[in-house]
């Protein structure tokens, strides 16, 4: 247990260090999943195998991925700004966090006289880590349970809430679809049919080739504009000619076998 | 030997601290406000160890679904935020304050 203790402690004071001077927040993301670890090994150690379970699935596992994408979302890189906006907070949170640190340490040390009863005899007792907390959730704790339920219930509709993104213009249906496209026939002759699909050749039925027009020019709406942009459009020319060669070739092979019979 | 893992808790406890005071980023600073959760979280559990009783892992139990759900409504402000004000600073989200 003391070499446990020894081996993880540093680690995740490293880790809470990590986590607030890094200044990259992905990295600061990473460190805190290093100190969480740690910690649910500190459970382990602690004859608390349910909540090493739980540490890992809620915290290394849902809380850290959720910071992660939602860091994904807001853009990995958004810069920290160095530049103090209240003047002397640095010094004062300095003061403020020395302060909290003697104030608990010296309410701490002593506080503990007697050594560990352990949690053995609570296990045996209970018949298993897990049998005794689930006595104790279901048992005296029972109402404070329910209540998470009702938080969490509060929670999950709170944050659908806030994802949700309200329409500032109502939703198009076909109905509308069609009674726009109708009017752009009318007023500017566009046709409201589809638009034309994108040219099929012998060695090529790629979206990215343009169908060819009667008279040999290319149909522009054949080929999504986005395409075009990128320059990602195929010469439509280029595919026709060597069809068009390989019909010569044979026109050539069955002219040349028609004079010798 | 319990007083070990108080310590730790206490030193987790003041470096989320020191993060939610100095840090700018909404995101850092609620990762450190987590730190400071389960800082606590370890004390509940040490605490358990020394009465060996089930009633601090109880307790730490608790704490951390009422973590997860601060969670998902935290990191649904600070989404609502960047989306309308384009930015994870603590400082720019001064609306109420104008």
């Amino acid at each position: 247990m003391n070499v446990v203790f020894w081996i993880c402690a540093p680690l995740m004071v490293l880790g809470g260090l990590g986590l607030i001077l890094f200044r990259k927040a992905v990295y600061s993301a990473l460190s805190m999943a290093l100190t969480m670890v740690c910690l649910a090994v500190l459970y382990a150690s602690l004859d608390a195998p349910f909540l090493f379970a739980i540490q890992i699935i809620v915290y290394t596992g849902a809380v850290l991925m959720l910071f992660l994408f939602v860091l994904m979302l807001v853009g990995v890189d958004t810069p920290d700004s160095i530049v103090e906006t209240i003047k002397g907070q640095r010094v004062l949170s300095a003061l403020g966090a020395l302060g909290l640190l003697g104030l608990m340490v010296f309410s701490i040390g002593g506080a503990i006289t007697t050594p560990p009863t352990t949690m053995e005899g609570a296990t045996v007792a209970a018949g298993g880590n897990v049998e005794g907390v689930a006595q104790l959730l279901f048992g005296r704790y029972v109402w404070v349970f329910e209540l998470t339920s009702a938080l969490l219930i509060t929670a999950a509709v709170g944050a659908m809430i806030f994802a949700h993104a309200q329409r500032t213009k109502p939703k198009l249906g076909q109905k509308e679809q069609a009674e726009a496209r109708m009017k752009a026939y009318a007023s500017s002759g566009a046709h409201p049919g589809s638009l034309p699909n994108s040219g099929v050749f012998a060695t090529s039925n790629s979206i990215a080739t343009p169908a060819l027009l009667p008279d040999g020019s290319i149909a522009e709406a054949s080929v999504s504009s986005t395409l075009t942009e990128r320059g990602a459009q195929l010469d439509s020319a280029a595919l026709k000619q060597i069809t068009a060669d390989a019909f010569a070739k044979a026109e050539r092979v069955g002219a040349e076998e028609d004079e010798e019979l | 030997m319990i007083e070990e893992y108080l310590y730790l808790s206490v030193i987790l406890f003041v470096i989320g601290a020191i993060g939610v005071m100095i840090r700018r980023n909404a995101l850092v600073a609620f990762m450190s406000v987590e730190l400071m959760l389960n800082a606590a979280n370890l004390a509940l559990v040490a605490f358990a160890f020394q009465h060996g009783s089930f009633d601090g892992q109880v307790a730490s139990f608790f704490v951390m679904v009422v973590a997860a759900a601060e969670v998902v409504v935290g990191l649904g402000i600070i989404v609502s935020i960047y989306k309308t004000r384009r930015s994870t600073s603590v400082d720019n989200a001064n609306l109420l304050n104008q």
